[in-house]
């Protein structure tokens, strides 16, 4: 318990503004979803070390995680069927590219 | 001392794989750089004494997760995205909203005062975390798995091929 | 002999002669280590003999006999061998996933050593998620053969790593689901615990009376989880050449041949620990060196069934093995899932439980060998429609 919270918490905030960079400034559709993932694990650590910090003994961090988890592969499952579609018909998943909707 | 070197040594190690994400042009190495991310937030829920935790994050991330997307990578050749650059026109903009929001929130949680208190993890931690899920939790639970089905099924049908 | 005070008193020892606490700690730790890897690379060389030979058996062949009495040699001249190979990497190869592929294959099977007690307490991390942790780096393996099969930049490995990944995610559901009744039935996820709950005497007490089709279930998953033969898909020569590790050659095939002899170990030895009650066996509980005795005995009893298994029997389709995993295997194991938790929770004195826990057991192992017997013998008639065809509504 030597570790200060404040360090995992400006550790995940940093994984969390990396993934968030990626999923702005990445072309291709597999990269943004990577950085989603990036994200989401920003968002786990947070609530791990939230949990081992201030409520040790409420098991409910850890539970909240558990959903993280299924969510983030919930989103994976569909985000990667969507592109093999799009890829499918596109021959791209590069997201600009991607615009039909705009004309 | 040896919790804040090895702290120190994973978070580092931790943050340059995901910049390697980040920047990777070849996705297939993003995504060797991600299954090393996960592995670091593995080790650091090792660190943090949940060791449950680390181990699904091994099975879902890794087995699974990663897994699905290499695969993904691997079935379609212009996936690789090697010809065509890997940002698109508004990276300088999202790189400054990067800096910006890491200073932002670091500082508010620097500033935070957060009431810390140093108490043992419960022996049963896991038999704790299995009737919070059939207990308290049964809802959230319950449509966890709804979702789970709903995305299996709704996966399938998008990926299949259709030959009409 | 008491294991775990061998160890106390070389701790007591080290301390002794003035060496500060942390430092014991360390020279354990990597003490542990390597007797783990001497000990697992000296029985992958044993194994490559044993299997070998027990596959000359039952072809009706000798099997190694020339370098050593009884071929015992023979792995070490085949090592050897594949020492003083060229090493080739392709010219196109990504050259650090292709270099990373066969460590990963090995370290992570490695890793599995870690968790399998090998007599009463003598386990290497005696941690509570330990049938987690067989899953969580079982799947690794996964991950090698597609790096593997990806960065060659060949088709036949690229095609290789496709059904990696198809054969080896959809097999890991039966295993875990075996595993997770055997962990419903104990309320442990600790191997150890697990294992000290199987006593007994003459074997009365393991889980494979109690939950014989859980085992069956395991057993036929594990062959697949093990890429043996009828489900060795990855690497069917007469398909595509050898699958994932065709163009490694050396030392780093060897060491793919390495990860495939102690994933079979492994595989065997986790059967064990889970229905064959580990390390249980006579006077065991006295001795805790003749529960080593007994684990590996039984371990190696487990192994000659795997190569038995794979010394006989054809190789299936990939579609028929898909579909069998996916539609006979998956809920084979949901139903007995359902059927041990429902009779866990009626209540009943163990005995009886245990009694009604092995009907179900044998009443839904025949119940799913009836209807795959139907759905076989439905379209034999039809030799042009596929057995176990995909048969999925058009839109």
């Amino acid at each position: 318990m030597t570790v200060p919270l404040s360090w995992y918490l400006i550790f995940a905030t940093a994984l969390f503004s990396l993934g968030f960079f990626g999923v702005l400034s990445r072309r291709n559709a597999v990269a943004v979803l990577m950085g989603v993932e990036l994200m989401l694990n920003a968002v786990n650590v947070n609530l791990v070390a939230f949990w081992r910090y201030l409520t040790p003994t409420d098991l409910s961090g850890q539970i909240f995680v558990v959903f993280v988890f299924t969510v983030a592969a919930a989103e994976a499952a569909v985000g990667l069927a969507l592109m093999i579609s799009i890829y499918r018909t596109r021959k791209t998943i590069n997201i600009d590219e991607i615009n039909d909707l705009q004309h | 001392m040896v919790g804040q070197i090895l702290f120190i040594f994973i978070a580092v190690v931790t943050l340059l794989m995901a910049l390697g994400v980040v920047v990777a042009r070849n996705l297939f190495h993003a995504a060797l750089f991600l299954i090393g991310v996960f592995f670091g937030i593995a080790a650091l829920f090792i660190l943090l004494e949940a060791e449950f935790l680390a181990m699904a994050q091994i099975i879902i991330y890794i087995g699974a997760i990663a897994t699905l997307i290499v695969f993904a990578i691997m079935l379609s050749k212009g996936m690789m995205g090697r010809e065509s650059g890997a940002y698109n026109k508004q990276w300088y903009f999202a790189g400054g909203a990067m800096v910006f929001f890491f200073g932002l929130v670091s500082w508010l949680l620097v500033k935070m005062p957060f009431k810390t208190i140093s108490a043992q993890v419960p022996n049963d931690a896991i038999q704790q975390i299995g009737s919070g899920f059939v207990g308290h939790y049964v809802v959230p639970f319950e449509v966890a798995s709804v979702l789970l089905l709903v995305a299996l099924v709704g996966a399938i049908m998008l990926a299949r091929e259709r030959n009409s | 002999m008491d294991l775990r005070a061998l160890g106390e008193s070389f701790i007591a020892m080290l301390e002794n002669m003035g060496i500060p606490e942390g430092w014991v700690l360390l020279i354990n730790w990597v003490l542990g280590a390597l007797a783990v890897l001497v000990v697992a690379l000296l029985l992958a060389i044993f194994l490559i003999w044993y299997e070998r030979k027990i596959a000359g058996r039952v072809q009706d062949r000798l099997g190694p006999n020339r370098v050593g009495p009884w071929g015992l040699i023979q792995p070490f001249a085949d090592a050897l061998k594949l020492l003083t190979k060229e090493d080739i990497t392709p010219d196109k190869a990504d050259r650090i996933t292709y270099n990373l592929a066969p460590i990963i294959a090995v370290f992570h099977i490695l890793m599995l050593f870690l968790v399998i007690p090998f007599a009463d307490k003598v386990v290497g991390a005696n941690i509570n998620v330990g049938v987690l942790f067989l899953m969580a780096f079982g799947a690794l393996g996964t991950l090698a053969m597609l790096m593997a099969g990806w960065s060659s930049r060949n088709k036949y490995a690229l095609l290789g790593g496709f059904r990696v990944v198809a054969q080896l995610l959809s097999y890991e559901i039966p295993v875990g689901l075996a595993m997770l009744t055997v962990v419903m039935l104990r309320g442990s996820m600790n191997l150890n615990t697990i294992a000290q709950g199987q006593g007994g005497v003459f074997g009365l007490g393991w889980y494979v009376w109690i939950l014989p089709a859980v085992f069956v279930l395991y057993f036929v998953a594990a062959l697949a989880e093990g890429e043996r033969a009828p489900f060795d898909l990855l690497e069917a020569e007469s398909e595509i050449v050898a699958g994932y590790n065709i163009e490694y050659s050396a030392m780093k095939f060897a060491w793919f041949y390495l990860a495939f002899f102690l994933n079979t170990w492994v595989l065997s030895a986790v059967a064990v620990t889970l229905f064959f009650g580990g390390w249980q066996g006579p006077f065991a509980a006295q001795l805790p060196i003749l529960g080593v005795f007994y684990f590996f005995l039984k371990v190696f009893i487990m192994f000659f069934v795997f190569a038995w298994v794979r010394a006989t029997f054809p190789r299936l389709r990939i579609d028929q093995m898909m579909s069998f995993c996916w539609k006979a295997l998956v809920p084979m194991g949901l139903a007995l899932f359902l059927a041990v938790a429902i009779v866990l929770k009626l209540g009943l004195p163990s005995a009886a439980t245990n009694a009604l826990l092995f009907i179900v057991n044998v009443v839904i192992l025949f119940a799913t060998l009836k209807l795959l017997g139907n759905y076989t013998k439905d379209l034999s008639h039809n030799k042009n429609k596929r057995l176990f065809a995909p048969e999925l509504p058009r839109l």
